[in-house]
């Protein structure tokens, strides 16, 4: 008898976990935001990749080039281009810049492309490590430097 | 000198530590009473090494002494003192020998416990916290050594992150800390019950305070951080799911589960091989907590200089401790006896569910700050989970977990009737419907979700009263009963308020940015902010522009209430932060972020305001869980066998 009820018990435990990992499962395909570098959304693009279908939020990431921010209008709209050295895509915010945003320093942008190819950007993430670079970013720029040095001779 | 003194204590800790995890637990097996005491001695002396340790750190830290790498590469003369102190800690090495100081504290505060603890049980605890001692003090000073000299030594440091310089921020840590180590009392009292094949409701009485000191350390700990993060990161958000709060998330939920059971266990003398498990998961997940935070794995705010081999060392000793114990646990679960039985409907079986839902909770955080860790390490791309997994996941799992919470506390234990039992609940169910419905008829926005967390929150609340209102006679008579029981009704009051707050502050909050001119005014909330103008001024070591705001006060004719937010400047290393500007009107917050000048009009400025309706329960309620622990943990253990 004992031994049936607690079988029973386990059933239902085992029952809970896995409904919870099969919600948190979903919700994770739902919730996740990749992290790519303009260059990766230039080919998506060129691949018309549902990556870049207007309204598929993503995250880009780069560094800010020097001398393409605009100063903000009267809705607070400002736009700015993010480059990782092969590519650039320009990106429109509204709202406050972090603290931390400055041109020629890495920013990493959440949000989705528009159907003239613009990143309208909901949120900017400027953390830095010491060396005023988001690791995202630093690893990126690393990675796609080591590939092009592969490629060269 | 004073530093090499502090090095020297150090070693001579781990020396010690060597000692305590072999000599006691020797000690216990061959029934030697004087090998069993030394436990208790080396506990005390190595809090006391640990101290002289951290007190050198400390005093290079106040000095400035930048001949001492540690020092030079976090600190710096233009800091306030108190913030060069709390830079001790705001760096890898120094937070490491924090954590292990803390530990030597709990370590020699059970050996210093005489509650008739049986020696040899309480040699066998020392011995595992020696064993823990050991593997980390030998972290520090292989990986993470803070008492290295540089030659020549620097003229100037090289500071901190000045968004770390403030008051909650060096306060913080230690709680935190103070929580995710005291969990390994409750893991070596695991551990000497394993060996000992001895699992009763003495001993989680025995346990039961110091899962609840560690608890509401932890407690405490989380409710600074966020309310840091709440005003120093000018987001108007309270908790953002970074991985390194969800790393002081899981220990958490871990240890709210092991209270309860705990509980069960000292009562009922049952769920004895699920309690052991929990308190090897709760000290486990701390250590993961300090993997995650200290390994750089994780991309946050928090994320300090990356240094793999620190990452494989912690990874090793997390995997040591977490898998010898669960190897014992394996060995020695059979030789577990059976508790006490009780039937499908009972206290027991709600107490059980609800340890199931939170282990279930932490298991859905887990996944959710591990699955980029994953992908990241299979090079399969970089992704971020973010607030909108967290929501969908927990929030199915909320409304039973809370139905729960409302009907466990008025069952009785071993085999409760189901009818009566909700037969009793029938009016707080009423309440909580016209509270929904009121709520839902209200042009609020945020339905359908709002009325779903007000249901559940209003339901904790109100069955809560309800039960504590049947118990003590309508207020009649208060002393019959345990403070146990006062310590549930104020952190289940604690909770349904933290529910509430967290849904109206997410949910109900108005937010403005707009371009402001000296003059201009805004309206929000119900009040009339009006922007007076900025002005520059130096502070202790930055510069600011400080912007001044006046809101009409209560009286409405001549009494005003001021907003200060600034701008800061700080030369070294050069960084702009934000300090916002808080006031709370009742349980409402305005909060106000000065944004960027106009370069053509220096006068004009980018200002976010946002009102948070009833933010200030999200504090209360935290609050109250922290002091339910504590009135919990003042029990007596005669008053509780007396009820």
């Amino acid at each position: 008898m004992r031994s049936r009820r607690r079988l029973y018990f386990i059933l239902f435990v085992m029952g809970c976990i896995f409904t919870a990992a099969g919600i948190s499962l979903y919700s994770l395909r739902q919730a996740v935001s990749y992290f790519y570098m303009p260059h990766e959304v230039k080919d998506f693009e060129a691949q018309h990749s549902a990556v870049t279908a207007p309204g598929h939020v993503f995250r880009i990431g780069g560094l800010v080039e020097k001398g393409t921010l605009t100063k903000p209008d009267k809705n607070l709209t400002l736009q700015f281009t993010v480059t990782d050295t092969v590519a650039e895509q320009r990106v429109q915010y509204t709202g406050i810049l972090p603290d931390l945003f400055r041109e020629g320093q890495g920013v990493v942008a959440t949000g989705s492309l528009d159907d003239k190819g613009l990143f309208i950007a909901t949120q900017l993430l400027a953390k830095h490590d010491e060396k005023y670079m988001p690791p995202e970013v630093a690893k990126g720029l690393k990675k796609l430097h080591a590939d092009m040095k592969g490629a060269a001779p | 000198m004073i530093i090499e003194l502090g090095h020297f204590a150090l070693i001579l800790a781990l020396v010690i530590a060597g000692v305590q995890s072999v000599v006691p637990m020797l000690g216990a097996a061959r029934g030697n009473e004087a090998w069993m005491r030394l436990g208790r001695q080396s506990a005390v002396s190595m809090a006391g090494l640990i101290s002289i340790a951290f007190f050198a750190l400390i005093h290079a830290y106040a000095l400035s002494d930048f001949s001492v790498l540690n020092v030079y590469q976090n600190s710096h003369t233009l800091k306030p003192a108190m913030y060069k102190i709390a830079g001790v800690w705001s760096n890898h090495e120094g937070s490491m020998l924090l954590w292990i100081w803390m530990l030597a504290f709990w370590g020699a505060a059970v050996a210093r416990w005489r509650k008739n603890l049986p020696l040899a049980f309480q040699a066998r605890v020392i011995s595992v916290q020696g064993m823990i001692a050991f593997g980390f003090i030998l972290f520090i000073l292989l990986t993470s050594n803070p008492f290295l000299r540089i030659d020549p030594p620097a003229a100037e440091g090289l500071d901190m992150n000045p968004i770390l310089q403030d008051p909650l921020l060096a306060i913080h840590p230690p709680f935190l800390y103070a929580g995710y180590v005291g969990f390994s009392v409750s893991f070596c009292f695991a551990i000497a019950a394993l060996i000992e094949k001895k699992v009763d409701a003495e001993w989680a009485a025995y346990l039961r305070p110091w899962v609840l000191a560690a608890w509401v350390a932890l407690t405490v700990g989380i409710t600074l951080g966020a309310s840091w993060a709440y005003y120093e990161l000018g987001w108007g958000g309270f908790w953002f799911w970074d991985p390194v709060e969800n790393a002081s998330l899981m220990p958490w939920l871990a240890g709210t589960a092991l209270l309860h059971s705990v509980s069960v266990l000292e009562k009922r003398a049952t769920l004895k091989s699920w309690t052991i498990f929990l308190a090897i998961f709760a000290f486990s997940l701390s250590l993961l907590g300090t993997f995650l935070v200290r390994s750089g794995v994780l991309t946050s705010v928090h994320a300090f200089a990356v240094d793999p081999a620190r990452g494989i060392f912690i990874l090793v000793l997390l995997g040591g401790v977490t898998g010898g114990a669960l190897l014992l646990y394996a060995l020695r679960a059979p030789y577990i006896t059976m508790g006490g039985s009780f039937k499908p409907v009972s206290r027991e079986t709600a107490l059980l569910l609800n340890n199931v839902f939170l282990f279930t909770f932490a298991a859905t955080v887990f996944m959710g700050t591990l699955y980029p860790v994953f992908l990241s390490a299979l090079d399969a791309g970089s992704v971020s989970v973010g607030a909108p997994y967290y929501s969908a996941a927990l929030t199915p799992l909320l409304i039973p977990f809370a139905l729960l919470m409302g009907v466990g506390p008025g069952l009785s234990w071993k085999e409760a009737q189901l009818m009566p039992a909700l037969k009793k609940l029938a009016a707080p169910m009423a309440a909580t419907l016209v509270l929904v419905c009121v709520i839902s008829l209200l042009p609020l926005p945020g339905r359908p979700f709002t009325s779903v967390m007000f249901f559940i929150a209003g339901w904790v609340l109100f069955a809560t009263v309800n039960e504590f209102l049947r118990k003590t006679g309508y207020l009649r008579s208060w002393r019959h009963l345990p403070r146990s029981f006062y310590g549930m009704t104020l952190a289940h009051t604690g909770f349904a308020l933290l529910l509430i707050g967290a849904v109206t502050t997410t949910s109900w909050v108005t937010e403005k940015t707009l371009w402001m001119s000296p003059r201009d005014h805004v309206d929000i909330g119900g009040h009339q902010v009006m922007f007076l103008g900025t002005e520059p001024g130096i502070g202790d070591n930055y510069d600011y522009d400080r912007g001044n705001f006046s809101i009409p006060g209560a009286s409405q004719l001549d009494d005003f209430i001021f907003l200060k937010p600034e701008k800061r400047w700080y030369p070294a290393p050069e960084r702009m932060t934000s300090e916002t500007a808080l006031h709370l009107f009742g349980l409402d917050m305005l909060y106000i972020v000065l944004g960027d000048q106009d370069e053509k009009n220096p006068s004009r400025w980018v200002v976010r305001l946002y009102y948070h309706p009833f933010v200030g329960l999200l504090l209360v309620g935290a609050a109250l869980i922290a002091l339910g622990g504590l009135t919990a943990m003042s029990a007596r253990r005669r008053e509780e066998v007396a009820k």
